[in-house]
């Protein structure tokens, strides 16, 4: 038995959960009829009234929301309150080029700071921690989300953001931060530059670390706890739904408890859209049964999970999902970022080039590095290499400000990268998550 | 007279370079000259041969990424200081080289140097005013 941030709803019977969602589900649902365009037309196409929706089981009944709906409704026109109603807005990259924008209410920013908080106890921090974040701050949820659990907790924040790995460190030694929340691959880095300056991990007061954002696997787990003395704990959340905080490890770590109170999560298959069992890997699903700005009804996150509701060691009576173990589309995520190959290929045809490209993403000093190879064309070919170099500086510094992370261009001869019968082979990933 | 270089893109993997002359000998075209310029990434070869339209054709045809340009050849004195004579006469006109390569001819007592310059009839006036040998394709190749 643990702490907990909120005991009552983290170990509450079950029984008091599903009344909970189903109360919360069916003014959701009510709350998109009346104010979503978009859900009333979806509704209505399928005869469904609200009414029909009488408790959690029915959300079988519901149609899916996917990430295009979120695009075609840019940048706001899925939000169910008014402006005056909206205190936060954030944005993760799209497809192509056009951000999928979210909002939240007061109300949203609360439940997903308690997410957070939740998900900080569950790593052991206190109310006399030192939180140090170095998730990126701004439009990316990771900052922020981690910054209002960590002040809905009580603790103290050290809103250090991503980056200036030197001074991350002295922070670390000089002010005693407790708990670092960063991408996993950052606190490999950091963990580098530890050794590399010459810094006993074990001389810090760091005890914790809250890594997500990314997929990252056991081996890396082991890594990081090594290199910075640490227990390591996954969180995990995605903008659509609120940010870091939709679910988070316990000590036991066998997955990951979903504030189910907040964010109804069903696994799918995502051939025949039907629900799975328990243990059964398929597509994780939410329905954002807390959420007044963005009531996204039955998500699909693309994420490949599976949900179990068997008691956990650590009392918590959520149920948890497994860390996710891939995906059903071909997003990749480069440090944090999402990228999507067809935003290279609009780049590569906006600066009107040949479309013949492939993404190579690996992981060289825990950093992800992504090289995109193009085939030299005529069009691009000169007998100067000035001139080919200033190309290729042009197709980099295109793809940094479209993508939103940096990648290196490596041009290849015309023919020689790989064409496969129907689909391309796009992307390579060789890093080993 | 400018004279025509075929440039050819090159992958810096082992095997292209015999891949690509390999086109040209299959053809019994001559190189006279050469010049790589090298990047950590790739290559630009460039060639003086005795039949460019062919050359260019063909490695084309071989799926290459190839262009040809207008360069000139200059023929200047085997003696110390040679080079630099002619060079200054476009420095002083304040024609800049983009690169420039050196091969051997069969021509005693004569190097040739390919030059590539922005504006080849303007490099062409001057030299010739500064008194340096214009070589043309027929006396590259004898």
């Amino acid at each position: 038995m643990g702490n907990y941030f909120n005991p009552d709803i983290e170990t509450a019977p079950r029984e008091y959960l599903r009344a909970i969602q189903s109360a919360r589900l069916i003014r959701m649902v009510r709350n998109c009829y009346d104010n979503v365009a978009f859900y009333k037309q979806k509704f209505d196409d399928i005869g469904l009234q609200p009414g029909d929706i009488k408790s959690i089981d029915d959300i079988v009944k519901l149609p899916f929301t996917m990430k295009q709906d979120l695009r075609d409704n840019y940048p706001f026109g899925l939000f169910a309150v008014p402006k005056e109603k909206l205190v936060r807005i954030h944005a993760s990259s799209g497809t192509t080029g056009k951000q999928t924008v979210v909002g939240y209410t007061q109300g949203d920013v609360e439940r997903w700071s308690e997410g957070s908080a939740r998900a900080i106890v569950a790593a052991g921090g206190t109310k006399s921690d030192f939180i140090h974040v170095s998730y990126g701050y701004g439009l990316f949820t990771g900052g922020l989300g981690l910054h209002y659990g960590a002040e809905m907790l009580g603790a103290t924040v050290i809103p250090v953001s991503s980056g200036n790995t030197a001074r991350q460190v002295q922070i670390l030694k000089d002010f005693g931060s407790n708990i670092l929340c960063c991408t996993p691959s950052y606190a490999m880095f950091i963990g580098e530059t530890l050794r590399e300056m010459g810094i006993d991990p074990n001389t810090l007061a760091l005890r914790a670390g809250i890594f997500g954002a990314e997929p990252w696997s056991e081996n890396m787990r082991r890594e990081i706890e090594k290199s910075l003395a640490i227990k390591a704990y996954d969180i995990y959340g995605l903008s659509e739904i609120a940010g870091p905080g939709v679910s988070y490890e316990c000590e036991e770590q066998t997955g990951l408890h979903v504030c189910e109170d907040f964010f109804y999560p069903e696994i799918i298959d995502p051939e025949t859209l039907e629900p799975v069992p328990d243990g059964v890997y398929g597509e994780l699903v939410f329905t954002c049964i807390g959420k007044e700005a963005l009531p996204l009804v039955r998500y699909r996150t693309r994420d490949i999970s599976a949900v179990t509701h068997e008691p956990c060691s650590c009392g918590r009576t959520l149920v948890k999902m497994m860390k996710p173990r891939g995906r059903t589309d071909d997003m990749l995520i480069i440090r944090g970022v999402n990228v999507f190959p067809s935003q290279v290929e609009h780049v590569i045809l906006s600066l009107g080039m040949e479309p013949n490209y492939q993404i190579v993403v690996e992981r060289v000093n825990n950093l992800d590095v992504m090289t995109v190879n193009i085939e030299m064309s005529d069009s691009m070919f000169s007998d100067s290499v000035r001139r080919i170099e200033e190309t290729e500086r042009k197709i980099c510094n295109a793809l940094q400000s479209t993508l939103g992370v940096s990648a290196s261009v490596h041009l290849s001869e015309p023919h020689s990268l790989p064409r496969s019968e129907g689909k391309a082979v796009r992307v390579i990933d060789k890093r080993k998550l | 007279m400018p004279i025509n270089q075929i440039s050819i893109f090159v992958e810096n993997k082992t095997g292209r370079l015999a891949h690509i002359t390999s086109i040209l000998a299959k053809r019994n075209i001559d190189i006279r000259a050469l010049c790589i310029a090298d990047t950590t990434d790739f290559g630009v070869l460039r060639l003086i041969v005795s039949r460019p339209e062919e050359a260019l054709k063909a490695l084309k045809s071989e799926g290459l990424a190839a262009s040809s340009t207008e360069v000139l050849a200059i023929g200047i004195p085997d003696v110390p200081g040679g080079f630099a004579q002619a060079i200054k006469v476009l420095s002083d006109a304040g024609i800049g080289v983009e690169y420039a390569y050196a091969f051997i001819t069969p021509d005693k007592g004569h190097a040739y140097v390919i030059i590539r310059v922005e504006d080849n009839a303007a490099a062409e006036k001057v030299l010739t005013e500064g008194g340096v040998m214009l070589i043309d394709q027929a006396q590259i190749f004898g």
